[in-house]
């Protein structure tokens, strides 16, 4: 019986929803986008010439910190937020 | 010292990014889930509220004109509203869900300065498509915020909210101080 719960729990575990997933990718886009933005537009990518620029240029590039944005999010956000998501899913479940 | 009027732009943006995905994830995940740990409850509130604060410096150094102060004093208040409102509602300190009608008033307030201080039409340069844009976007989110405080847990609602405010940073990403928009520049704004 024992067994049989712990198996029901870790396949549970396992499938994940749509929300799972959803958020999960939230930050990996973000980040996408940022890598894409960059590669459109390489020369919003200051510090690939830094004597051109001045200093608020250097600070603020859009396409880095868009990336930052997503990776930020995804690691200080994101995994608590699985991590609820999951227990109120066993909970109703 | 004070950095350029698209520098400020961006940060903005950026600030309204990470705005925007906390709240596609609520609205993805729920508002029961995403209030599970208190934290991220204040989050966006508290976000919402920084970003008012931070909106004053741009009144105080970016005095161009006397309406561009008006606009930016007007964001600031409008913005520290809805985040101290939010604030207030998440802590349990306010209790009449009328003050969640704080946030479309606020994107009213904040879509009509866009627009009134902005006196170029549309196609004078990239900068003025964009506050035009900026302001419309903000007054017909307006609708969509009323509808999220009429049923905050609706995740349609939400969803929305969320994704103009990504609009609205997509836009502030875009700005420039000089630069045409589908070719056209007006000489006045300094087309060479």
């Amino acid at each position: 019986m024992d067994a049989e719960l712990v198996r029901q729990r870790a396949r549970a575990r396992t499938r994940h929803t749509w929300r799972h997933t959803a958020v999960s990718a939230l930050g990996p886009m973000t980040a996408l986008v940022g890598l894409i933005w960059a590669l459109v537009q390489p020369y919003r990518i200051t510090l690939l010439d830094p004597d051109k620029h001045s200093f608020w240029y250097l600070v603020v590039q859009t396409p880095l910190l868009v990336i930052l944005v997503g990776v930020i999010f995804h690691f200080w956000v994101v995994p608590g937020l699985l991590a609820d998501l999951e227990e109120v899913e066993e909970r109703s479940s | 010292m004070a950095p350029p009027a698209e520098v400020v732009h961006w940060m903005f943006g950026v600030g309204l990014l990470f705005l925007s995905l906390c709240l596609l994830a609520e609205a993805i995940v729920g508002p029961v889930v995403w209030r599970h740990r208190s934290w991220r409850a204040y989050l966006w509130p508290s976000l919402a509220f920084l970003l008012g604060v931070l909106m004053w410096p741009v009144m105080v150094f970016y005095t161009s004109s006397a309406i561009h102060m008006l606009a930016h004093s007007a964001w600031a208040q409008a913005l520290m509203l809805v985040g101290a409102a939010q604030l207030g509602l998440v802590r349990g300190k306010l209790h009449n869900q009328l003050w969640e009608l704080t946030l479309p008033v606020a994107l009213v307030v904040s879509g009509l300065a866009f627009l009134l201080h902005e006196q170029n039409p549309w196609f004078f340069s990239r900068s003025a498509f964009l506050h035009h844009a900026l302001g419309w976007t903000l007054v017909a989110g307006s609708v969509i915020a009323l509808g999220r405080a009429v049923n905050p847990r609706s995740p349609a609602f939400n969803a929305g909210f969320a994704v103009i405010v990504i609009t609205v940073a997509a836009l502030l990403f875009c700005d420039r101080n000089v630069a045409p928009i589908f070719g056209h520049l007006s000489p006045l704004a300094g087309a060479r």
